[in-house]
């Protein structure tokens, strides 16, 4: 705890703060964990985050480390991929699963819940055209399954078809038969999780992170 | 009890008449396990409890047959008398029919309720029946009679409150449970500890206060009745609830804390009871009670749990005795609710550990008739228990013994509510520190009006001693006004109070396919994000409940191949099992379910391959002969009538393939591939095609004119061939055969899929061969009749042709 002393002095962390609302002790145990997984080195790289065990049981492994490395991410209105990432931009990502303040405003509470959808939404959709395709929101469903083995896949098309088909529904009403839908949109995607207040369930508490019990 | 026992005594019934002697022996074992338990044989009350209903109706018919034999043995010369040809005998069959008659009163009045639109929403159910238990109890006095002590203690405890326990717990939403269980323990635990002391403490001091006339109540008692009327309830909390949709966190909140906090007032009312006589509470004493109250807690929650797997486990193997199934979760949940109170441990907390624990397992290895039935059963009791409760409330009022007292009755209820406030406030300023989601001050006023008193605390007052607590009537009289308080004031005045406040209420959308999925999908990029962070958050540990939970328990408990399946998957089964059956009661798909008021197909999603003439006709591929002989025998199957089943077995049911088929034809996909790409057409997914109902309703969609042939082609779709009016007793005979046939055919595979293979190929490739059904041939009969039996009911038969046994 020593360490957390001087950290109100660095205007980096002030910086940080602002940029992304943690607050200086949870900025300061965030980056010991930058240090320890990038070996203490200033840029992180996939294979840093490939080696942390636990993850190596969670189906959407792959899908989360590309999200870090994700420029939409950044809030930098930039696209594509980067192969290393700075503690900023750890620091900017992570931000996407603050809990949000107690007394917002509707408006405020809208805007959270739009940039973690956002969030989401960068995951599934891969190629970044904007659109969750059916294929992509296929293979989304199949890495959820990934664990079932040959029964999940099948399932899986099944699954990713009837939630498609849930979305067109409720997004456009009706449709000739011969029009064609292309994929999810965000607005779209808004509509039908808007259900599942996003805002109250992403979230993660970073305090109480005890440095002596992070694996390595 | 007591005058039958008496009389037993003094008949000597000859040895020389056996059945009598069993009779004997039968009734000194009724008598002694339940001689205790009843209060008022012969005379007036139905207040002895359901289980000594057949010790009872033992004992009256040997009574009778006791006095018959001895009349024989010891007077051989009585005159003979006009034989009785009608003769009334009210006492033989008293306390079941009074029994019967509270129930019938119970159901009327709950019936009557809803028939009076605009009363059911301005006042609580609740307080209308309480509100008729007053009625009754008034007209029993009127008539003179004595009213009987109706809710006795031990009928509250034993009858009628597990069933209500047991419902919740059995439906209790484990989620947002688990999610708020901090929340909820600190309110159960330390709220109704603070309720106790404040109400009990401040009405001593005001008890001491000159001129109150109250000054013989000492600390422990007032004590005692702190912890008596400080408990939420949970039937109350309930009923109330129920009808005001209020949203989830709030419901599961209030109603959470009403069920935790039985340990605390089971520990508190015993200690204090124990100790009212001693005079003196030591250090000790107050060690010994909170290692008590951990006792009493995890040991009733082990209780449940160890009977929840026992039922899990013994789910397993009914896969051939379908029908007493719900037998087994009843009986089990109430063993653990009479294990856990035979030990003074919390009931209601093994009640709900049991359920909640059971119910996973027992879903997945339970046939979809019997989880029916036991949601069934469950409301039906719980409802019927609320029901009888409230009305017993209302006679216990009449019945009295009241002693008022002004001072007494209202600073308890002024207590009452004051420390509820304080203590909810208090307490959500310290849990909002660990909260995420924060509780906001509308939040906090709901739980605090929300925390209603009810029977539980009438009947813990009734259980106290009267000698040991000389002021029990007193006690009784405040225990019964607050209880009328806050569920006539506060139970009528929340609902306005919601509306008024905007709280938001209980999202009533369908859950949707989309939330299911980002909701799994959440909860692994949190646990992944924590990881990462490094930091073991509780998404960390559920994760890893899940994997233990999936890796080991699931293969003990869930019988066949099931336990491999996902969530996601048996979510997506779940919902295109209720589209089906929601399709099948619309009438057979002319007219589109609600579910989907859109006329989105397939097609439009899928990526164009292929022309979109392929609209017009469902299933082009199919040659014109072949849809031809299609159409003439399902024609011809129209015509048949339905078929009664012709001998019907109590042992049973009606073998069911729906769900036995439907579970597992799913899972058969993979080897109806190659078929299936011969009969979808534009379907570019093989996976799912004539199958699945929203494909179905798909291809509705597009064509409903295109409706027949459908039909005709589609008949892996159990749901669409209700309108195939018989299933014909032949098929029948089919499907049962091939049941009996799957006995000896079990290849190690599981019965089920050599069913469903059979029936694969009789769907898929032998149409034609629907006629040589017709002459009683096993050929593995069409799955679809079975699937209309299971449907529909079997009406009467006009048609005598086939004359085989149903069950061969």
């Amino acid at each position: 705890m020593g360490a957390l002393q001087s950290l109100s002095d660095e205007p980096e962390y002030r910086e940080l703060a602002e940029k992304t609302g943690f607050s200086f002790e949870q900025i300061g145990i965030l980056h010991k964990r930058f240090k320890q997984l990038s070996h203490n080195e200033d840029m992180l790289r996939r294979a840093d985050l490939d080696t942390i065990p636990d993850l190596a049981c969670n189906p959407i492994r792959t899908q989360i480390i590309e999200a870090f490395f994700d420029k939409r991410n950044f809030h930098q209105n930039g696209d594509g991929t980067v192969e290393e990432i700075s503690f900023e931009e750890f620091l900017v990502v992570m931000s996407h699963f603050r809990p949000p303040a107690l007394n917002m405003t509707e408006e405020q509470r809208e805007k959270v819940r739009r940039e973690k959808l956002r969030f989401l939404f960068n995951m599934h959709d891969t190629d970044n055209d904007g659109t969750i395709t059916l294929e992509e929101y296929r293979h989304v469903v199949e890495e959820l399954l990934s664990r079932s083995g040959a029964l999940g896949k099948e399932t899986a098309k099944g699954i990713a078809d009837a939630a498609m088909l849930e979305v067109a529904s409720i997004s456009m009403g009706h449709m000739e038969p011969d029009e064609f839908y292309e994929g999810i949109t965000f607005e779209h995607f808004l509509k039908i999780l808007k259900d599942i207040e996003i805002e109250t369930k992403m979230n993660i508490r970073f305090l109480n992170m005890d440095t002596t019990t992070l694996c390595k | 009890m007591r005058k039958v026992c008496s009389l037993h005594a003094n008949y000597t019934i000859s040895s020389s008449l056996p059945p009598l002697n069993y009779f004997k022996l039968l009734k000194r074992i009724a008598t002694c396990l339940f001689g205790t338990v009843l209060t008022l044989g012969a005379a007036s009350s139905p207040d002895i409890s359901a289980q000594d209903n057949t010790g009872g109706g033992h004992d009256r018919r040997d009574d009778h047959r006791g006095i018959a034999g001895s009349h024989e043995q010891t007077n051989y010369t009585y005159t003979k008398k006009a034989f009785p040809v009608l003769s009334l005998d009210y006492h033989h069959i008293q306390v079941p029919f009074e029994i019967s008659l509270w129930v019938l009163l119970a159901s009327l009045m709950k019936l009557g309720f809803h028939l009076i639109p605009r009363l059911s929403g301005i006042v609580p159910e609740s307080c209308l029946l309480i509100v008729v238990g007053l009625l009754v109890g008034g007209l029993i006095k009127l008539a003179g009679e004595e009213v009987p002590p109706v809710l006795d203690s031990n009928l509250f405890f034993l009858c009628l409150l597990p069933p209500i326990i047991l419902d919740a717990g059995y439906f209790l939403p484990i989620r947002p449970f688990m999610e708020n269980i901090g929340t909820i323990l600190m309110f159960a635990v330390v709220g109704t500890l603070w309720n106790a002391f404040f109400v009990g403490g401040l009405l001593y001091a005001v008890c001491q206060i000159e001129g109150t006339y109250l000054s013989q109540v000492e600390l422990l008692p007032c004590l005692l009745f702190g912890s008596i009327i400080s408990a939420v309830d949970p039937v109350a909390v309930l009923a109330v609830f129920e009808e005001i949709h209020i949203n989830e966190l709030l419901h599961i909140l209030v109603f959470g804390e009403s069920l935790l906090n039985d340990a605390v007032t089971v520990v508190l009312y015993h200690l204090f009871e124990e100790y009212s006589g001693a005079g003196e509470v030591t250090p000790m004493d107050v060690v010994l009670g909170v290692i008590c109250f951990l006792i009493v807690s995890l040991g009733g929650i082990a209780v449940g749990a160890i009977y929840g797997i026992l039922a899990a486990f013994t789910s397993r193997f009914t896969s051939h005795t379908r029908v007493i199934e719900p037998l087994f979760v009843f009986v089990y949940s109430y063993m653990a609710y009479l294990s856990a109170e035979m030990f003074h441990l919390s009931g209601i907390m093994a009640l709900i550990a049991c359920g909640a624990v059971m119910r996973p397992y027992v879903e997945a290895n339970i046939s979809h008739k019997s989880h029916t039935t036991v949601k069934y059963f469950l409301k039906m009791w719980s409802s019927v228990s609320e029901t009888l409760i409230f009305i017993f409330l209302g006679v216990a009022t009449v019945a009295g013994p009241h002693a008022w007292n002004w001072t007494f009755v209202s600073v308890t209820v002024i207590l009452c509510l004051v420390s509820r406030v304080i203590g909810v406030v208090g307490l959500t300023f310290i849990i909002n520190k660990f909260r995420i989601v924060k509780l906001t001050t509308k939040d906090q006023f709901i739980v605090a009006y929300g925390g209603l008193r009810g029977a539980i605390a009438f009947s813990l007052g009734y259980l106290l001693n009267k000698d040991h607590f000389p002021m029990r009537t007193m006690f009784l009289t405040a225990i019964i006004t607050e209880i009328f308080f806050t569920v006539f004031v506060q139970g009528m005045t929340i609902k306005p109070l919601v509306d008024l406040l905007a709280v938001k209420k209980k999202q009533e959308a369908k859950r949707s396919i989309n939330e299911e999925i980002h909701t799994q999908f959440l909860d692994h990029l949190l646990t992944g994000i924590e990881d990462i962070c490094g930091h073991y958050g509780h998404h960390h540990w559920k994760d890893k409940l899940n994997r233990f939970n999936k890796k080991y328990i699931k293969k003990c408990l869930i019988a066949g191949e099931r336990y491999k399946e996902p969530q996601l998957i048996a979510f997506y089964h779940k919902m295109e099992f209720k589209q089906a059956i929601e399709l099948v009661e619309s009438g057979g798909g002319v007219k589109l379910p609600s579910a989907m008021p859109s006329q989105v197909s397939m097609q439009n999603i899928q990526p164009k391959k292929l022309p979109p003439a392929v609209a017009e006709r469902a299933l082009p591929q199919f040659t014109k002969g072949r849809e031809e002989e299609i159409r003439k025998i399902l024609r011809s199957n129209l015509q048949k009538t339905r078929q009664r089943l012709r001998s019907y077995n109590r042992h049973t049911l009606v073998a069911d393939p729906f769900e036995d088929g439907w579970n597992d034809f799913l899972l058969k996909k993979q080897r109806m591939i190659e078929l299936e790409k011969k009969m979808s057409n534009y379907l570019t997914v093989p996976a799912a095609p004539p199958d699945s109902p929203t494909m179905c309703r798909a291809r509705l969609a597009s064509d409903p004119n295109a409706f027949y042939n459908i039909k005709a082609s589609s008949e892996g779709v159990p749901t669409i061939q209700v309108d195939l009016a018989s299933p014909q007793s032949p098929d029948s005979v089919n499907m049962l055969n091939e049941f009996s046939k799957r006995g000896a055919k079990d290849q190690g595979l599981g019965q089920r899929e050599v069913a469903t293979r059979d029936e694969d190929q009789g769907l898929m490739m032998k149409p034609s061969s629907a006629g040589k059904e017709e002459k009683g041939e096993e050929e593995g009969g069409n799955k679809n009749p079975g699937l209309m039996r299971c449907l529909s009911d079997p009406g009467p038969s006009n048609e005598d042709e086939e004359d085989e046994p149903f069950l061969p």
